[in-house]
């Protein structure tokens, strides 16, 4: 190991830059030796292990806090939170997106997050008129239009249902939005962290449309609705509702998060979010379209003719490399693991392309054990880094045989005022300085 | 055995293969009274749309009472949402294809944008005011999409809109043939528009950087060092020094100021300031940043606002008052005016 702080090319980066939270408040509280302390540790553990040679590591020869003391009791943390050292990993706005947060974003924190669930504290929000904690007592979901008998069905009810519990991923249509025309934002979580896969618990809307009768000879078209005050409200094509559209409550073992609409919301495999209606409240069957507000003036895709697609709902599949990634630093060279995600909305990952030099040669990346239809699904590849310049770069293969293609690509057919739907390769250049940046590659 | 019993099991055994077949009839009939409670939504075809009707005229006096705050005077303003208004000719009232659309810069707008007058009123109908969804009559939202349809002027000043003059207004609409259907992204089974490859090797000659942030930007959303895990072999670049220097100190700053400022921000989303105050623009109060340019360098500014917020009141911004906000505590409002006059930053 100590030979390798002499090769040419090292990096080292001043240890003051990777001060934890907690020594930082050491240091605010005016405990200077508590500093020097901490940064003899970090340049030994971060930048020279040759410095500790002799004696050896004193996170090893010195008692530590946790194994010298009695730990808390039980239910001290009755509803567990992550370790405050994660207190980074946190949902986050990006500034001068939106000017009020009833009708804003909050991006997920992919750079920070492993294998392929999204924890619930984590999942992406985007309210259109703020989010709302729904009384599951007061709670209905009604049934109407072309059925034999409409119908009102409590939580209750619904949870007499024999349940089903899926993998999905979902996604805003608008994940990638900003970066259509040019770079504008520096990290994962802002240029993907539209996204989030849970596994979803309920009972699938075929049973509830079969048990109010629905009038297969007319019926067309599924309306879903919300009650909270948007009443949001999208059209499904039946094909789909009919499939495996699920009348969710359950998210990852527990009931759905408020921001993720509490206690019913919709489940839209494949599809952009603004499907998948929150706090659903209603359903309607029916044999026209309805062109709702978010299906016209708003997640609908602008074309360079002036003509405006609407109804485009399939999220095609898309990968992006979370680690490394945009706003991070490498520390050191050598053996890495690039590790990323990727998704389709038309089936299962088939395969995961990455490529450290910008997209001239490609090699295929390993998928993790869990490969399911229409989730996320992790893939890594082991690099030796050597301290040159380099730009990472990730492509998703689905099994219908769709390659996820590049920005040019995508911007030769659709212009750069779409708005939605850019599931366009993503770049990360590496200097030699170790830090990563959000590039794109003409 | 009934016939929707006999459907019930069906799907039992369709959907849920490996469950023990039972009649899965739950939940009861839906009584007309809540049906029509409910079932709000209007089609295309006004399929839904109740009967009503309201002026150009009554629909400028609710506007300036209950719409203009958020969206200014004329449908115009972008300050808390983009603007509903502009973008429109006559000409497209013509074509029935908004020429905007096609321009290198569009103007998108819920006029220029709106292929169905249906929207319009299904939408404010369901959700508008922002603040106090469906409290409007059927004849006020009447009014108010005559009044955004005069702003746009595919109605007149004297126009009476019901639910037989919109099937008139619809062929007017300036974006009616602007809309395409793709099957490709509205279907899972459909085709992609954009079809690529997966080449392995040489795939390109050469590779040029086209786009990235500027320098200045660095720090825009805020320190990076921040963002991600504290240890393992990467981290969170220090984006208050420059690229690549490696420099160090100012990320104790920023991680003060980013921790007070979080909580100040929590405070006054649970206090119900940012109800009224945008972060940037205003909503019934100024936004926050404006109260921060306006105070910049005043030594009194603090101590001033305080005790405004705690009495509330008017005349400064505009004739409407705030009421007096009685929640924070004296700390919590020494904290909120810090944040606010140091700009209200979200992190
Ligand atoms: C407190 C602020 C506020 C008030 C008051 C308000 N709105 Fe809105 N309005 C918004 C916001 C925010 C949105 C965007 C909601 C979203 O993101 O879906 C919006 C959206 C709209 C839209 C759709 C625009 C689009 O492009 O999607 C229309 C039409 C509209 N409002 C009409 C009205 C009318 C009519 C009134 C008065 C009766 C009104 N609004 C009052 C804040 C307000
Ligand atoms: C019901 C709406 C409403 C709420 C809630 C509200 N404000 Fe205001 N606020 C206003 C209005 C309206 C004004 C403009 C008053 C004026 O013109 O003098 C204002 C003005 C202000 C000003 C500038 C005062 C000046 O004289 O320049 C500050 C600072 C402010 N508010 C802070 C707050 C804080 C902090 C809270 C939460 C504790 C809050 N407001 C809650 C409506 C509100």
């Amino acid at each position: 190991m100590s030979e390798q702080t002499d090769r040419r090319g090292r990096i080292r980066p001043a240890p003051e830059n990777f001060l934890s939270r907690a020594q930082i408040a050491e240091v605010s509280a005016g405990r200077r030796d508590f500093l020097r302390k901490a940064m003899l540790a970090a340049s030994a553990g971060v930048a020279a292990p040759a410095a500790l040679a002799a004696s050896g590591d004193p996170a090893i020869l010195e008692k530590q806090v946790w194994g010298a003391t009695l730990g808390k009791p039980v239910a001290s943390d009755a509803y567990g939170l992550p370790s405050k050292h994660e207190a980074n990993l946190v949902r986050r706005e990006s500034p001068g997106l939106a000017s009020v947060g009833g009708a804003s974003v909050a991006f997920t924190p992919l750079q920070g997050l492993f294998g392929i669930i999204t924890p619930s504290g984590l999942h992406f929000e985007r309210h259109h008129q703020g989010w709302q904690d729904v009384d599951p007592a007061k709670h209905r979901l009604m049934i109407n239009g072309l059925v034999k008998t409409p119908k009102v069905y409590t939580m209750d009810d619904l949870l007499r249902f024999p349940s089903v519990s899926r993998i999905h991923f979902l996604e805003c249509g608008a994940n990638s939005a900003m970066e259509w025309a040019n770079t504008a934002v520096p990290t994962v979580q802002y240029t993907h962290g539209m996204l989030s896969c849970s596994e979803w618990t309920g009972v699938p809307l075929k049973v509830l449309l079969d048990d109010c009768g629905i009038d297969l000879k007319k019926a067309k078209f599924i309306y879903a609705e919300g009650a909270d005050g948007s009443h949001q409200n999208r059209t499904i094509p039946l094909e789909w509702a009919l499939d495996d559209v699920i009348v969710a409550y359950g998210q990852n073992g527990e009931m759905l998060r408020p921001q993720q609409g509490y206690p019913l919301r919709l489940v839209v495999p494949g599809a952009q979010g603004v499907s998948w209606i929150k706090y659903l409240r209603r359903i309607e069957v029916g044999d026209q379209r309805w062109n709702t507000k978010d299906e016209t003036l708003h997640y609908a895709d602008l074309m360079p003719d002036g003509s405006t697609r609407q109804y485009t709902s399939v999220q095609e599949a898309k990968s992006v490399i979370t680690s490394p990634s945009g706003g991070q630093v490498m520390l050191d060279r050598g053996m890495h693991t690039i590790s990323g995600l990727a998704w389709s909305g038309r089936g299962k990952i088939k395969r995961v392309d990455v490529s450290t030099d910008g997209g001239r040669n490609w090699q295929t990346a390993s998928l993790g054990s869990l490969v399911l239809d229409k989730a996320l699904t992790r893939f890594q590849l082991p690099w030796q880094w050597d301290g040159g310049p380099a730009v990472l770069q990730s492509r998703a293969v689905d099994e219908t045989g769709y390659v996820q293609p590049q920005m040019r690509q995508l911007r030769e057919v659709r212009g750069t005022r779409s708005v939605y739907h850019n599931n366009a390769i993503q770049s990360w250049k590496v200097t030699e300085t170790g830090e990563v940046f959000n590039v794109q590659i003409a | 055995m009934s016939r929707s019993l006999d459907r019930a099991m069906r799907s039992a055994v369709l959907v849920l293969a490996m469950l023990p077949v039972v009649a899965m009839a739950l939940g009861r009939a839906a009584t007309p009274e809540e049906i029509k409670a409910w079932d709000i939504d209007v089609r295309p075809d006004f399929t839904g749309l109740p009967a009503g009707s309201g002026t150009v005229a009554e629909g400028e006096v609710l506007w300036e009472a209950k719409c203009a705050s958020c969206h200014g005077s004329f449908g115009e303003s972008n300050s808390v949402f983009a603007p509903l208004v502009g973008g429109v000719t006559r000409k497209d009232l013509e074509t029935g294809r908004s020429a905007t659309l096609a321009s290198d810069a569009p103007t998108r707008t819920a006029l220029s944008m709106s292929p169905t007058v249906s929207t319009l009123w299904d939408y404010i109908n369901r959700a508008m005011p922002w603040n106090a969804p469906q409290s409007l009559s059927t004849n006020e939202v009447y009014a108010a999409v005559a009044y955004l349809l005069n702003l746009s002027d595919i109605v007149p000043a004297d126009f009476t809109l019901d639910q037989n003059s919109i099937r008139e207004v619809q062929k007017r609409m300036p974006n009616r043939n602007g809309m395409v259907l793709f099957p490709g992204l509205w279907n899972r089974k459909g085709k992609s528009d954009v079809i690529a490859t997966a080449c392995m090797k040489d795939c390109a000659k050469s590779i040029a950087i086209s786009s990235a942030l500027p320098e200045h930007a660095r720090n825009a959303h805020g320190n990076l060092a921040l963002q991600s895990r504290e240890w393992g072999p990467v981290r969170g670049a220090n984006t208050e020094v420059a690229a690549g220097t490696g420099a160090t100190a100012p990320i104790k700053l920023a991680a003060k100021q980013a921790s007070t400022a979080a909580a100040a921000r929590k405070l006054a989303e649970g206090g119900g300031c940012l109800g009224c105050h945008g972060l940037n623009a205003g909503i019934v109060g100024p936004g926050m940043s404006q109260v921060a340019a306006k105070y910049r360098g005043d030594a009194a500014a603090a101590a001033k606002l305080a005790a405004k917020i705690r009495a509330g009141g008017a005349g400064v911004w505009g004739e409407i008052a705030m009421p007096p906000q009685r929640g924070p505590s004296d700390e919590e409002l020494k904290a909120l005016v810090d944040w606010i006059l140091s700009g209200a930053a979200s992190e």
